[in-house]
């Protein structure tokens, strides 16, 4: 329940009355409908009123948001180094990064990292929001042990994770080497570095997605499990035929969340690895930031961006597609 | 705090004692994983963070140091820098919340309250971001900060740089909106024949009246920046103005193990801190977030 401000205006209602003295019209041709103009008077002031209080974020969105997106598509067919005026180049930039080897690598470790954060990733949080919403005493400790890994930043999350994951005297293979396995070269094999950054990513990304399911099954009304185990269902069944049917719409969202989230994976090659080993890890992101910051090529960085965008637009029309054919089906 | 909700493990099957050993089980076995998962790797951070670095290499299994030594963390907060960082981040998050919240709390009024003509276009333009996140607009974004457009000034190396950009949060809008949207109409009309301005009704009625979404909103936009590396490590390049992320990056390929950890532990206390402390509410105003979205 909201409660309405205690306290009223206690100003006299003096505004009542029109601002424009309707005195002054009393000489010369009678106004044709004065209260129409009036009317008319008034809310242009309102629109004018309305679109200064839309000022703070038409700035903001035009120059942060709107603008760059135009840009970053300028941008891909010219080329620049930030002092001269941009060339329009046409689609060189285009070409030059299709020639880039490192581009298929790029996307296929990228597709690669988002293929296991969904293996990994996706299930994990599901399961573990069923298991908590059966919780009836001490939820609350549940809730917090879940969330805690995702308020620490993600640089130190990372960091600490590169020194579990040190082969040395890391905290990972010591363990591992207490009951006979390992040494295992986590982050300096090209062949197991990948699946180390996405363990980290899920582990410090996976408390959001669990409260969000936990708050929609709290909320699938409990007369529909009563009803399936009067119909002699059996637990299974009523996770299978009632609680994940209702929950299609969020899984899908979230699902949704995850892909765009993980397409733009960057902070965690970046400061696990750099890329490395190898290039085994180095995804679109990283390496749209080392073609503009590292090598100075904005045009091309530019030029992978604006594809990347497609394809996010791409992934988000297929879903929007998708769930209008589930509200129909 | 027991709650008679029916979940997909009824009543009825929790008085069978197989399912009943089975559901305490799993949750045990549950509760031992989020505690090994959740409080582990904070409570080894601090381990490793007063631990002399003989130790760490040869005992790195030790649950304690033999002789816990402190001084790392002296170390770390001056020779490392780490006070001027914790101190840049806080103006860092202090004036991206700022931004965040007038740009959504005015959007929200202006669109849910005054509705404009036109006000609707806006409305999709700015939900339509969402779809386009600025991280992969960097390298646009970047050249745009640099340069203004139409005022041409150089916002790079400055705080103005993230907080100005921050403030482009759909999503915050949209929750701003949608709450402002409930509230009852005949209030504003009242407000209005008792004399407020358009101001007034913001700042008297609207906003009194929606501190939860406000509050959500903060949280929001306090977790998003004081989390944000990417772009903090683009637009601020100047060592003295960096964040704590961004110098933490930095400090891994320098600094020795001990020092390194201890100033991770000094950068992940105030978030930790404030979520130990406000935990009801940020659960709870993520539940929020959850139900809308």
């Amino acid at each position: 329940m909201r409660s309405l401000p205690r306290t009223r205006s206690s100003r006299p209602m003096t505004l009542l009355t029109p601002s424009r003295s309707p005195a002054a019209v009393s000489k010369g041709p009678v106004p044709k409908s004065p209260p129409m103009r009036r009317r008319r008077g008034t809310g242009a002031r309102k629109q004018l009123t309305a679109w200064l209080f839309l000022v703070p974020a038409l700035l903001v969105f035009g120059l942060f948001a709107w603008w760059p997106i135009v840009r970053s598509l300028l941008l891909s067919f010219q080329r620049t180094n930030l002092v001269e005026p941009a060339v329009w180049v046409g689609l060189e930039n285009f070409r030059t990064l299709f020639d880039d080897p490192l581009l298929a690598t790029a996307v296929g470790n990228t597709l690669f990292f988002v293929a296991l954060g969904l293996l990994i990733g996706f299930p994990a949080p599901l399961i573990l929001a069923a298991v908590m919403s059966t919780v009836r005493r001490g939820a609350g400790v549940y809730r917090f042990l879940v969330y805690l890994p995702v308020v620490i930043p993600p640089v130190v999350a990372i960091l600490l994770w590169k020194w579990f994951y040190d082969p040395g005297s890391g905290l990972f293979n010591s363990i591992l080497g207490r009951i006979g396995l390992g040494p295992y070269p986590w982050l300096e094999s090209s062949d197991s570095a990948m699946l180390s950054l996405v363990l980290e990513a899920t582990w410090a990304g996976m408390g959001g997605a669990v409260l969000i399911y936990l708050a929609a099954m709290v909320s699938i009304p409990g007369e529909l499990y009563e009803a399936a185990e009067v119909d002699g269902a059996g637990i299974r069944r009523r996770v299978w035929h009632v609680m994940l049917p209702q929950l299609r719409s969020v899984i899908g969202l979230l699902l949704l969340v995850q892909l765009i989230g993980t397409v733009q994976v960057f902070t965690e090659p970046y400061v696990f690895t750099g890329g490395g080993p190898d290039n085994a890890t180095l995804t679109i992101l990283l390496l749209i930031f080392r073609y503009a910051f590292q090598d100075g090529e904005y045009g091309q960085a530019a030029a992978l961006s604006f594809l990347m965008v497609l394809a996010l637009a791409l992934l988000s029309a297929v879903y929007l597609r998708a769930t209008r054919s589930w509200s129909t089906s | 705090m027991t709650t008679a909700l029916t979940t997909f493990v009824s009543t009825n099957d929790r008085q069978r004692p197989g399912v009943r050993a089975a559901v305490r089980s799993i949750q045990g076995f549950t509760l031992i994983l989020l505690l090994l998962i959740g409080i582990g790797p904070l409570y080894w951070m601090l381990k490793g963070a007063v631990s002399p670095p003989t130790e760490l290499t040869t005992q790195p299994l030790a649950l304690w140091p033999d002789r816990a030594a402190l001084g790392n963390f002296a170390t770390a907060y001056t020779d490392l820098s780490v006070g001027r960082y914790l101190m840049n981040t806080f103006l860092v998050v202090g004036g991206s919340w700022f931004v965040q919240l007038f740009v959504s709390a005015t959007a929200g009024f202006a669109l849910s309250v005054l509705r404009p003509k036109f006000g609707k276009v806006v409305y999709g333009a700015i939900l339509a971001t969402m779809f386009v996140p600025y991280t992969v607009n960097m390298v646009s974004l970047f050249m745009t900060v640099i340069d203004v457009p139409f005022l041409h000034v150089n916002l790079g190396d400055t705080y103005w740089a993230i907080w100005l950009p921050a403030g482009t949060n759909a999503f915050t809008v949209l929750l701003a909106k949608q709450f402002f949207d409930a509230l009852p109409s005949e209030l504003f009309d009242a407000a209005r024949v008792d004399g407020a301005s358009t101001r007034q009704l913001l700042t008297k009625i609207v906003l009194p009246m929606s501190k939860p979404v406000l509050a959500v909103i903060s949280l929001l936009a306090v977790m998003h920046s004081w989390k944000d590396f990417i772009w903090p490590l683009i637009a601020i390049t100047d060592p003295e103005k960096q964040p704590i992320s961004v110098a933490l990056a930095q400090l891994a390929t320098q600094a020795p193990q001990d020092q390194l950890i201890a100033a991770m532990v000094l950068a992940v206390a105030p978030p930790v801190l404030v979520f130990v402390v406000c935990q009801k509410y940020i659960v709870a105003g993520l539940g929020f977030t959850g139900v809308k979205g």
